[in-house]
């Protein structure tokens, strides 16, 4: 489309062979035509004049729908129809509450400074009852009104432990989805605008990553790296960002190919100011549903490695840890009692916190992807939603 | 391209990634501070300097480190994974042992998915909207928001522990051919396939609503077809082909979720032992182990890839 060598060239539609030989007679007589006319059109030297081709990047993106003021228009447009969704909003105001009382449960102190003063929960997680609390207080006391959700095996209250116990598993999960979205989505625009060589190594990578099941890699880091935040933060982190960044390749291959991005390409905008203005911006919606499902499966990844016991500190009020502690005397056979509570409380808490951001993640499915079929751009509205449906499950089942 | 063509591509395309699964699981356990060697030192202080060399060189820890990973793969490549530390053991042995007892868990949860969710999904896209559609849904949500540990707990707690229907746990377990180990394999094979039975379901629901939308739906009916031909020959066959691009990605979740699930139910199999070797840090097992289950996964991929092929010929022109 474009002749760079020669700064002088008409860049038209090159039907009419007559336009070369005739000169600048011809080339009046295509601009009557009203046919698009580029002149003293130069790559090399377009790529340094900085605000010029920025200026460019607007006035080509603001035809398609890749300006900041439509996107802003698009995503609020999103947010009205996640607003309706009354079971979205439902499962928002679950997971907000959730994450507020485990952040009151407790009062938090950084650095011997009190932060958050807050006590909801009754007693110290970590308090073993029948020691400092009450001698009358045994193991595997039932629910009751003093302890709502029973003692479980070590004497310890375990409505304080599920109030706590959020605080790990929750912000491990929202930390982890966004350290390796951000990461993912960079990984995937660049391999996917480059492409070439540069896409098939960076994809053979994501291949290789892919192959192992994020739980056994997550595993073998926790067993190398030892238990505690920060190391699940990190096992879970390193090779999570693999489905992000496929997908946002794929969405980035398709976007390259739109009228905006080859517009912008011919105006001399850079690769860089062309992936951060058009590419990127345009792939994040699939990319904001992986990763509100993802969060759920994080939250399930490092309960799991809690109930194998390799996550945090055995003592410590995480949900999965918790259940670790009742299985054996769940399997080993009831001696009279069948503890139940121990087992449905903490479970049940990663239950209704990973369905709530389920039910999230599949509202603002909904809610982004409507826009497209809605407006049916290049003809591939509806494929596109359920792929994004696709991906979103088989982002939910990593674990 | 040809079917042929297309399978041979992509299974050479296999090459490089088997190669780069080598590396990592190589590279996890050797770039980290604390071999086995110095951890058997740690053990036991008073093994010499002079022995401490003796071992490294008798497991292959010696030299630079991309000898040490030829050393290493070229006996993997021959199905020699080491030995445990411990008991001295050979790691193939272990494996060989315990990959029917997962492959037999793992088939079951697959079988039961498939035998869950299809019907399940064609149901509920067929009465799209009604109770029975919003019933499945719910229950599909569920399923794939369950964790796979909590629900096996549950179902010890309910159908073993108050019902008494399931033994909880076998005290000493009967080899796999018996016609009694379905009654073991029940709860965690049950427990192991929910969450893919549920993913099915979602995406077998919203695969066939928008196949039933398609025109060549309108015109079979036009024609006269009844409806039963018409779902289950024209629209089923066509939906099925998102299923299997699932297929390789639930195969990971499920080989994954053996880990847990294994433990859960001490079934016997490479899952409970890839908790076991990490507690006991046998790096040579859980290297096998890992490197098995990666493999494994990248033939699910090439599997489903292949068979993708087969059912949408559109596919091999990419």
């Amino acid at each position: 489309m474009t002749d760079g060598d020669d700064p002088g060239t008409d860049v038209t539609d090159d039907d009419d062979p007559g336009t070369d030989s005739a000169g600048s007679r011809a080339r009046s007589r295509t601009d009557e035509r009203g046919r698009i006319r580029i002149t003293g059109f130069d790559a090399d030297r377009v790529r340094d004049r900085d605000p010029l081709s920025e200026r460019g990047d607007e006035a080509a993106g603001g035809t398609n729908g890749g300006t900041a003021a439509e996107m802003d228009g698009r995503w609020r447009r999103g947010l009205r129809r996640f607003g309706r969704n009354r079971s979205a909003m439902t499962a928002l105001a679950i997971v907000v509450s959730m994450a507020t009382v485990s952040l009151l449960a407790r009062p938090v102190e950084v650095l011997g400074v009190v932060v958050q003063p807050f006590a909801l929960a009754p007693y110290d997680p970590t308090t073993i009852l029948y020691l400092s609390v009450d001698p009358s207080v045994s193991p595997y006391d039932p629910p009751s009104w003093r302890f709502p959700m029973g003692v479980d095996g070590s004497g310890r209250d375990l409505f304080s432990r599920v109030l706590v116990g959020g605080r790990y598993s929750i912000s491990i999960g929202f930390v982890v989805v966004g350290l390796t979205a951000s990461f993912g989505l960079a990984y995937g625009a660049i391999s996917g605008y480059y492409g070439g060589v540069v896409d098939e190594v960076m994809m053979r990578i994501v291949d290789v990553v892919f192959a192992f099941p994020g739980l056994v890699l997550a595993l073998v880091v926790v067993a190398t790296l030892g238990g505690g935040y920060w190391q699940l933060v990190v096992a879970f982190s390193l090779f999570g960002w693999a489905g992000y960044a496929r997908l946002v390749r794929g969405e980035v291959l398709s976007i390259a190919e739109r009228e905006y991005v080859v517009a912008a390409k011919a105006i001399g905008a850079r690769d860089r100011a062309v992936i951060r203005r058009h590419v990127a911006p345009n792939a994040l919606s699939p990319l904001v549903v992986l990763a509100s499902l993802n969060v759920g499966s994080v939250v399930i990844g490092v309960a799991a490695l809690g109930f194998l016991g390799l996550g945090m500190d055995p003592s410590t009020a995480e949900w999965g840890t918790m259940l670790d502690a009742t299985r054996e005397t769940l399997i080993q056979g009831p001696g009279g009692r069948i503890p139940w509570w121990a087992t449905v409380y903490p479970g049940g808490a990663i239950f209704v916190f990973v369905l709530a951001m389920n039910v999230i993640g599949d509202g603002i499915n909904d809610a982004l992807d409507a826009r497209t079929t809605g407006v049916g751009r290049d003809g591939r509205g509806g494929r596109k939603e359920r792929d994004g449906g696709d991906r979103g499950d088989r982002g939910g089942d990593e674990s | 391209m040809s079917l042929r063509r297309f399978v041979v591509r992509r299974a050479l395309s296999v090459v490089p990634v088997l190669f780069g699964v080598s590396v990592i699981t190589f590279g996890l356990f050797h770039l980290t501070p604390g071999d086995p060697v110095s951890q058997l030192v740690a053990l036991n202080p008073d093994v010499s300097a002079a022995e401490e060399a003796r071992l490294r060189e008798r497991w292959g820890l010696s030299g630079p480190v991309w000898r040490q990973y030829l050393a290493w793969l070229s006996n993997v490549l021959v199905g020699d994974f080491g030995r445990e530390l411990r008991t001295g053991r050979a790691v193939s042995g272990i494996l060989w042992r315990r990959l029917p007892e997962t492959i037999v868990l793992g088939v079951f949860g697959w079988a039961f998915a498939i035998a869950i969710a299809i019907p399940a999904g064609i149901y509920a896209a067929v009465n799209k909207g009604r109770l029975g559609d919003v019933a499945a849904r719910v229950l599909a949500l569920s399923g794939v928001s369950i964790p796979n540990f909590w629900l096996g707990l549950l179902l010890i707690l309910v159908l073993s522990l108050y019902l008494g229907l399931f033994p909880v746990l076998p005290p000493s377990r009967l080899p796999l051919y018996h016609p009694e180990t379905l009654r073991y394999l029940l709860l965690p094979g049950v427990t192991i396939g929910t969450a893919a039975a549920a993913s099915v379901t979602r995406v077998m629901r919203t695969s066939m609503a928008e196949e039933l939308n398609e025109e060549y739906v309108t015109a079979a009916r036009a024609r006269g077809l009844p409806e039963r031909t018409v779902v289950f020959k024209h629209v089923l066959r066509n939906s099925l082909v998102s299923v299997v691009t699932l297929a390789a990605t639930l195969t990971a979740g499920i080989v994954a979720g053996s880990v847990v699930v294994e433990s859960v139910f001490n079934w016997p199999g490479l899952g409970s032992e890839f908790v076991r070797a990490i507690d006991r840090r046998e790096v040579n097992v859980v290297m096998a182990i890992t490197l098995v289950t990666a493999v494994a996964v990248v033939l699910a991929n090439l599997l489903a890839d292949v068979l993708y092929a087969v059912l949408d010929p559109r596919i091999r022109y990419d």
